[in-house]
């Protein structure tokens, strides 16, 4: 509440322990020095918590390497202005000798990729000594004691063994905890938190916001968190700043942003946001024969070893997934990294070993030769997430998106050029565009590429692979409704792959949540995110945070037992799941529990 | 690990059998009469025949081949035509010269290498990045005959610090290891180089500065031991680099290693010899890719023996 007296100014005056004024911060370009962050000035109060919020290229990661000196040499640099702590030490040209004595000691800082943010060739346990012993927080006989005592303040399981361990062998959500414990080491003032929960699931998110927001509380120390999720902004912040390219739109407290936003950006930010629950009812399509239709599904991939090095333990990607899909339909395949979702998709277009039995458009896949498969590829196509790495940076973006009419024989000459203007009208691009290449174009718009492409063969099905993530909020409200509007108009039938639930809730007329490879619940929208019944999902749906202040998010529920790993040893197969109807259409697979004292 | 290191040693049996198919057709080929220059210039016909009958170089090339793998699993490489005596015992007097000139090569490619490497990552595009990376494109495109006799001319005839050849005092290794390693120098700098470069870029890098740690130990503790791995690798492949270049370093230098045996052999196509020197050069390829890769999850924790 530091925060909401703060804004008014009632109560004690407010004792900020950073002042930023006026910060200006310029990139060198070919075309000279631009600025990335502009004229920005906030007081960071002491125990509160302030988010930067705003879309990729607002500055507010820029803002934060800033304060700890770490912009990109010799790239960037602080143009102008000042960065201030409490005791009037001036930051901003402060030289790299003195800085580090600020860094980890003073304020300190967690990063976006836990995955690539520690060392992978050191020990956990040097990892963290490292930082007490340079700024003599405790001496080198004390430090692997202090080291234990951080890890167990992170709620790490089995802390003695993790000071041992490599990077490698943590899960993303360990490796976090670890970089928040080398963080708050020698007890910083300032914390903060580069988007510290983008890169994890969504379950995984929630404990470490729980986490975060606990050792605030312990430690009293005030966090600056940048983001660009709105639900962790509501879940998180006392006051936000809203930035766009590099410049402040709104100041306020938490509450009042979310409850009425001043600025026009502000509202349209919150509005793009797909929120939980708040989808519009989608009319029921028409009832067609499937144009997917999927029957025990497998995927698994081997691991050698031994001396012949034969086939020693198998991955189970995927194991007897059965679903169908119609014309105009959506299915939404959910559920955490590494539970087989996208594996799923890749095998539909053939790119994954698979057995059982996939049907597109009433043809059989299985026992279909390379050559055979070609002629039912044309039904099927894909949409990845990142369109940057989908798309070839050394060929024109026309010639890209005719690729596929000209290996299926489909079109060439003028007719091709034809199809190629036609199809970028139909994604909401102009036909003088196409002999452009796809550095010239923004994220959003590259996926509007990726998607003329897919469309080129007409096919009746698209795997939609996390085709939004990667995007902002409002450009991923316009790719959204582009999807769609060309479903409405060619029926085409989607598999949406995705991790986030709001959006799902936006696309889908059905979803089926996948866990270690299995489907564990499948219904309509309403049902399974309304009335989920599976324990895996409640969690899931539990975790997702809410673009809403006022909304108090229960503790994520406990995990249903021991995480499982899909790999197993040779001919030890996982326990085929039983799924129970419990409403018409609305499928659940029978939890472990239940499944023990039905045996 | 076991599993693995019988895996590995399987392999290379095979990659060593195969070697020795390859290398006794390409002399069964040679134009060359080894019988013929054993016997002399003025030998009789009969006498030629005879020697060839002696060595056996009448009979068919599969039976050949055959009795020299038979003697080759007893541990038996056959005689020198010309010295007269066991092909084993002669690689064997030579040998300890060999592995002390590649194991000085490698220190000193490694030491040059690996810190002109780190100098240019750090001052990259500067005037010293770029004098080092000609530096490096210089050692790595001149003939190593030129550069011995190069070394050999400056640093023994004209400034007398190093004797100008033979074997005996650490005096005698320096100027050749020198030319064997300068070559390895100019590959490993540039590679070191754009390995450096891109653990400087790398998350972990900014993680260590925000942890306010200084600027040496940043750079000794968390981007070399990164930086170096693929070197690693590199070093078990470089063996096969030496061995064709001690043959030339060896002659230059008048040191008395398996490269200058292996020189004089092919002059006079003695052929026992030349196939010993290979097979034995073979082994050390293969044992040196090996200990490369048992060395690599000793540095790098993510790698596993599978």
């Amino acid at each position: 509440m530091t925060a909401a007296t703060a804004e008014t100014g009632r109560g004690d005056a407010p004792r900020p322990v950073l002042s930023v004024r006026d910060l200006t911060v310029a990139v060198a370009t070919p075309g000279g020095a631009q600025p990335v962050v502009e004229d920005l000035s906030f007081d960071l109060i002491a125990g509160e918590t302030l988010c930067l919020a705003g879309e990729s290229g607002s500055g507010k990661s820029m803002t934060a390497l800033a304060i700890m000196g770490l912009l990109p040499q010799p790239t960037a640099r602080i143009a102008q202005g000042s960065i201030r702590l409490a005791d009037g030490t001036e930051l901003a040209g402060l030289s790299d000798r003195a800085l580090r004595k600020i860094r980890a000691n003073r304020i300190s800082m967690i990063f976006q990729e836990p995955m690539t943010s520690l060392n992978p060739v050191l020990t956990i346990g040097t990892q963290l000594t490292e930082v007490l012993l340079e700024h003599g927080a405790c001496s080198r006989a004390e430090a692997p004691g202090r080291a234990l005592d951080l890890l167990r303040d992170v709620r790490i399981t089995d802390a003695a063994r993790r000071l041992k361990q490599y990077p490698h062998e943590l899960s993303g959500g360990m490796r976090q905890r670890v970089m928040i414990a080398i963080a708050l080491a020698c007890d910083p003032e300032i914390l903060i938190a580069d988007e510290p929960t983008t890169a994890l699931d969504v379950t995984v998110q929630a404990e470490i916001l729980d986490l975060i927001r606990t050792l605030q509380r312990e430690h009293g120390t005030t966090v600056l968190m940048i983001t660009h999720d709105m639900g962790v902004v509501a879940e998180m912040a006392d006051r936000v700043i809203v930035l766009r390219h590099g410049r402040q739109e709104e100041t306020a407290p938490v509450h009042q942003l979310f409850a009425a936003p001043r600025t026009a950006y502000a509202r349209e930010l919150l509005a793009a946001v797909p929120r939980l629950g708040h989808a519009p009812a989608r009319p029921v399509p028409e009832r067609l024969p499937d144009v997917v239709d999927v029957e025990g599904l497998t995927v698994r991939y081997p691991i050698r070893g031994g001396i012949a090095n034969r086939v020693q333990a198998q991955v189970h990607a995927v194991e007897n997934v059965d679903f169908r899909i119609a014309p105009g339909e959506t299915l939404a395949l959910v559920g955490e990294s590494g539970c087989g979702k996208s594996t799923i998709g890749k095998a539909l277009l053939g790119l994954a070993p698979w057995t059982g039995s996939i049907r597109i458009a009433g043809q059989q896949m299985q026992g279909l030769s390379p050559k055979g498969l070609k002629p039912v590829r044309r039904n099927i196509q894909m949409i990845f997430q990142d369109p940057g790495a989908s798309l070839d940076a050394r060929m024109t973006v026309g010639r890209q998106v005719g690729e596929p009419l000209v290996v299926h024989g489909q079109a060439r000459g003028s007719e091709l050029q034809d199809r190629i203007e036609w199809l970028f009208r139909r994604v909401g691009l102009t036909p003088e565009q196409i002999d452009r290449y796809p550095h010239e174009f923004s994220g959003g718009q590259r996926q509007r590429i990726c998607i003329a492409r897919a469309l080129a063969l007409r096919p009746r099905v698209i795997v939609a692979d996390e085709c939004v993530s990667a995007l902002d909020v409002s450009i991923q409200a316009q790719v959204l409704d582009l999807l769609r509007e060309l479903q409405q108009e060619e029926g085409l039938a989607y598999l949406f792959i995705s991790h986030d639930m709001a959006v799902i809730d936006q696309v889908a007329d059905r979803v089926a949540v996948m866990n270690l490879g299995q489907i564990v619940e499948t219904g309509s929208r309403e049902q399974v995110l309304r009335t989920p019944m599976h324990p895996y999902t409640r969690r899931l749906l539990s975790a997702v945070p809410i673009p809403d202040p006022n909304h108090v998010r229960p503790a994520v529920l406990a995990r249903d037992g021991e995480v499982g790993s899909p790999v197993r040893p040779l001919g030890q197969h996982p326990v085929r799941l039983e799924m129970d109807e419990v409403a018409p259409g609305h499928w659940v697979a029978r939890s472990d529990a239940a499944a023990r004292s039905a045996a | 690990m076991w599993a693995y290191l019988v895996r590995r040693t399987g392999e290379a049996l095979l990659i060593l059998l195969g070697i020795s198919l390859v290398t006794f057709v390409l002399l069964y080929l040679v134009p060359a009469d080894p019988a013929r220059q054993i016997a002399g210039r003025s030998a009789t016909v009969e006498t030629v025949a005879n020697i060839r009958a002696q060595l056996g170089l009448d009979q068919p090339f599969h039976i050949q081949y055959v009795r020299y793998l038979g003697n080759l699993l007893q541990g038996d490489l056959g005689r020198s035509y010309l010295q007269r005596s066991e092909v084993a015992e002669l690689i064997a007097a030579r040998m300890p010269a060999t592995l002390l000139l590649m194991a000085a090569a490698i220190v000193v490619e490694l030491i040059l290498g690996l810190t002109i490497g780190i100098v240019a990552a750090l001052k990259r595009n500067t005037a010293v990045d770029q004098s080092l990376m000609v530096f490096s494109f210089v050692t790595i495109s001149a003939p190593q005959f030129v550069v011995g006799i190069l070394l050999l001319y400056v640093f023994a005839v004209r400034l007398h610090w190093f004797p100008i050849g033979g074997y005996g005092s650490f005096a005698h290794l320096v100027l050749p290891a020198i030319t064997i390693g300068l070559l390895g120098t100019g590959w490993y700098s540039r590679m070191m180089r754009s390995s450096m470069i891109d653990v400087l870029a790398q998350d972990y890098v900014r993680t260590a500065r925000a942890k306010g740690l200084g600027r040496l130990r940043i750079i000794l503790r968390h981007v070399v031991p990164n930086a170096v791995l693929p070197i690693i690798a590199m070093i078990g492949i470089d063996i096969g680099l030496f061995m064709s270049g001690i043959v030339v370093v060896e002659s230059v230098f008048g040191w008395p290693g398996i490269g200058q045996l292996a020189w004089q052999a092919i002059q006079r196509v003695d052929i026992p010899i030349i196939m010993g020197v290979t097979l034995v050069s073979a082994c050390f390829i293969v044992l040196g890719n090996l200990v490369a890769d048992l060395i690599a999850p000793l540095v790098d924790p993510r790698i596993k023996l599978k």
